[in-house]
């Protein structure tokens, strides 16, 4: 009898449509390589419920955005015994939390740009609106302000100039209770993905928006941004990548698959500007495409990540 | 070094899909359409209101009585049975219609469509209002026209804009209205700016399209006139039985001059052959009789209290400089709140808290709306009016607050 496998996928996170999408890509996937897969919504059933009552022999993660990235399902997963793709509570905690995870990759030296943290709190509890100023000193400008949770670049936008801070601080601050904002890095955008362990990196992904940004819509309207794998860059500056990325996922201690998001500089340094604990599966997904270049097939993806969770079973 | 093929057809798209992408906001109501939120985004119509065993009857009937034409292709104008039914409808609003003047479509949605593609070449100006609602726009934006956007008051329309866009040169092929209980501004257009509209269009040859989805749902006050019965030469009429009956139906319908009308047929058989004989075999036998009043006596009664709940909501729950219509039918009520609110920006947070709304931005083709927000009251019943309403106001005060902060 063929084994079965609850792909997780869909939840309340605003990232729930691209989560979906995720999952049933896995789902089909794992059902063509004769696993008795199926999707569980943890938004639409009883998750504990089920998974006690289903017996699986193994959860495949493909939630996205908080809840799913954070650690919450994790932990409850691991209280059921059942074994799971991907990372472990706290190490998913610390890096889907952008505050968190930038104080760990810095400490650690991993190259990152330098940022600033405004927490909401701050500002409406303690009046610290005029921080601002500071916080542009310190990191410089044009810069990237980031939700410190969340992910597919929501809620994520530049100021150019000063006066743009208050306007991005508040977007941003929609999604979360924290933003980071970071020095924008002008240069090559790319991807650095890892399955299995953080020494075996598959060939990097070179992102190249039609708009110029890689935001939401550039990232799944098929056909709005090209993709070059392996990455039009030098041997040397790979090799960077990989190691800045290998470096980031051990550091926050990620398992099975992530994605490091790197932006490369005119000198060629690398910085890591992001970490994904669940990278996304979809067909405009950068894993996927950084896979297929290294010759493994999507379903053959899928189950790679999957066997690394079976084998801890 | 290779380009990934993600998508084999990226360089054959027609140019008139380069609005069509993924959107931040659009995958934030894949999370707004949760139970556990209190959606006042939707503009859905309280079906339930419709007694299920007049609808078991009709449709009972349809199968029982007419099953073959039921199942069968019907005739692109669609059935002339049906539009006596319409034409009828729209008598109920002193409208005079000839059922050989009207097309059936599915819905009103179609006919905009339809419109477009008989009227709009690309690079065409034409008159939408500002705020529009975001289904013309998507439907006009597939025949690539330029959009000349004129702002709304309480009195709808200001035409006086439309008067000065038209002195400084705009050339439009067709302005485009909602004049009753506006989608999303909940405003109707008052008898004297009616006049002048369909006065200064006669003389300048640019037709009227008057799009009326929701003239029966009238809570209070007299009906204005319809722009078409005022001028049936220059108005392109559009309604539909979404509102009065059912939206699942897809049942809608243009009223226009014989040279427009036959385009649209045309234009419709090469889209879809016809409708559905089906649900227009339904629809037609749903408005023979008198049920189809008193139902819709009841869906008035249901939304005019649902309006005061939001209402009073509103007064007491909204921040003192914030704004909102106060429509006399319809579905939406649309606010205007302090400049530095952005709604696009905000809908994350909202959502976060459970409760939807749509952000003015999605009802203007340039951006514009960050500071409004359009809240519907037609689905949700009166206790989640007032709970998405309180759930709202909380979260502008905390906006305010931020904001206060950051400008220091």
């Amino acid at each position: 009898m063929s084994e079965r496998i609850a792909v997780l996928a869909g939840g309340r996170s605003p990232e729930r449509e691209v989560s979906l999408r995720s999952g049933h890509r896995v789902m089909t996937a794992l059902v063509s390589k004769g696993y008795d897969a199926f999707v569980l919504d943890p938004a639409e059933e009883p998750l504990v419920e089920l998974l006690s009552a289903a017996r699986v022999s193994a959860c495949y993660v493909a939630l996205h955005g908080k809840e799913g990235e954070d650690g919450t399902v994790q932990r409850l997963i691991e209280l059921l015994g059942i074994p799971y793709t991907g990372t472990r509570p706290l190490a998913c905690h610390v890096t889907f939390d952008k505050v968190l995870a930038k104080e760990a990759l810095a400490g650690a030296g991993v190259s990152t740009p330098p940022w600033v943290t405004v927490e909401a709190s701050a500002l409406r509890d303690l009046s610290a609106g005029p921080i601002l100023h500071h916080v542009a000193e310190r990191v410089g400008l044009p810069a990237v302000v980031k939700p410190s949770r969340a992910g597919s670049a929501m809620g994520l936008s530049f100021a150019e100039r000063e006066s743009d801070l208050p306007g991005a601080v508040m977007s941003a601050l929609s999604f979360a209770d924290a933003v980071v904002v970071e020095r924008k890095i002008e240069g090559t955008e790319v991807a650095a993905a890892m399955v299995g362990s953080p020494d075996e990196p598959l060939p990097l992904v070179e992102i190249v928006p039609k708009s110029g940004v890689f935001d939401y819509a550039a990232r799944y309207t098929a056909g709005a941004t090209e993709y070059y794998a392996p990455a039009r860059v030098s041997p040397e500056v790979a090799a960077a990548c990989h190691r800045e990325a290998a470096q980031a996922f051990r550091t926050l201690g990620l398992r099975d698959v992530s994605r490091a998001d790197i932006m490369i500089d005119s000198r060629g340094t690398p910085w890591v500007v992001d970490v994904n604990v669940s990278p996304g599966m979809t067909d405009t997904s950068l894993l996927p495409m950084s896979a297929q270049s290294a010759g493994i097939s999507f379903p053959d993806l899928c189950e790679r990540v999957l066997q690394l969770a079976l084998a801890r079973a | 070094m290779a380009e990934l093929n993600v998508d084999p057809y990226a360089d054959l798209y027609a140019r008139r899909t380069s609005g069509m992408s993924a959107s931040e906001v659009r995958a934030l109501f894949a999370v707004a359409s949760r139970p556990e939120v209190v959606s006042l985004a939707g503009g859905m119509p309280y079906v339930q209101g419709i007694p299920q065993e007049d609808v078991f009857d009709v449709v009972a009937h349809v199968v029982s009585e007419q099953a073959s034409t039921a199942l069968q292709y019907g005739g692109g104008q669609g059935m002339p049975a049906l539009r006596e039914r319409l034409a009828m409808l729209m008598h109920e609003e002193g409208t005079e219609a000839d059922p050989e003047d009207m097309v059936v479509t599915t819905g009103a949605q179609q006919a905009l469509d339809l419109v477009g593609k008989v009227l709009i070449d690309p690079g065409d100006e034409i008159v939408v209002e500002a705020p529009s609602y975001v289904g013309a726009l998507s439907a006009f934006s597939a025949y690539e026209p330029r959009f000349v956007q004129i702002e709304l008051d309480d009195n709808g329309m200001v035409v006086e804009r439309l008067e000065e866009a038209l002195v400084k040169g705009a050339r439009p092929k067709f302005v485009y209205t909602v004049p009753n209980f506006h989608n999303p501004a909940g405003v109707t257009m008052s008898t004297a700016r009616r006049e002048q509209l369909v006065a200064l269009c006669r003389e300048a040859h640019i037709p009227i399209v008057e799009d009326n989805p929701y003239g029966l749902l009238r809570f209070e006050g007299r009906s204005e006139p319809t722009l078409r019965s005022m001028d049936p030469q220059n108005v392109i009429y559009l309604g539909t039985v979404s509102k009065v009956f059912s939206p699942g139906l897809r049942v809608g319908w243009a009223l226009a001059e014989p040279g427009v009308l036959q385009r649209m047929i045309l234009a419709k058989e090469a889209a879809d052959l016809c409708g559905s004989s089906f649900t227009m075999l339904v629809t037609e036998r749903y408005l023979s009789g008198g049920r189809w009043r008193k139902n819709l006596q009841g869906l008035v009664d249901v939304y005019r209290s649902r309006r005061d709940a939001m209402l009073a909501a509103l007064d007491e729950h909204f921040p003192d400089d914030a704004t909102w219509t106060l429509p006399a039918g319809g579905f939406f009520v649309w606010v205007t709140l302090p400049g530095y609110f952005d709604t696009q920006a905000m809908l994350a947070a909202a959502v976060e808290r459970r409760v939807a709304y749509v952000p003015g931005t999605a009802f203007h083709p340039d951006g514009r709306g960050r500071d409004k927000m359009r809240l519907a009251f037609c689905y949700p019943t009166e206790d989640d009016i007032v709970e998405g309403v309180r759930r709202l106001g909380a979260l502008l005060a905390d906006e305010e607050e931020l904001y206060r902060s950051l400008s220091g």
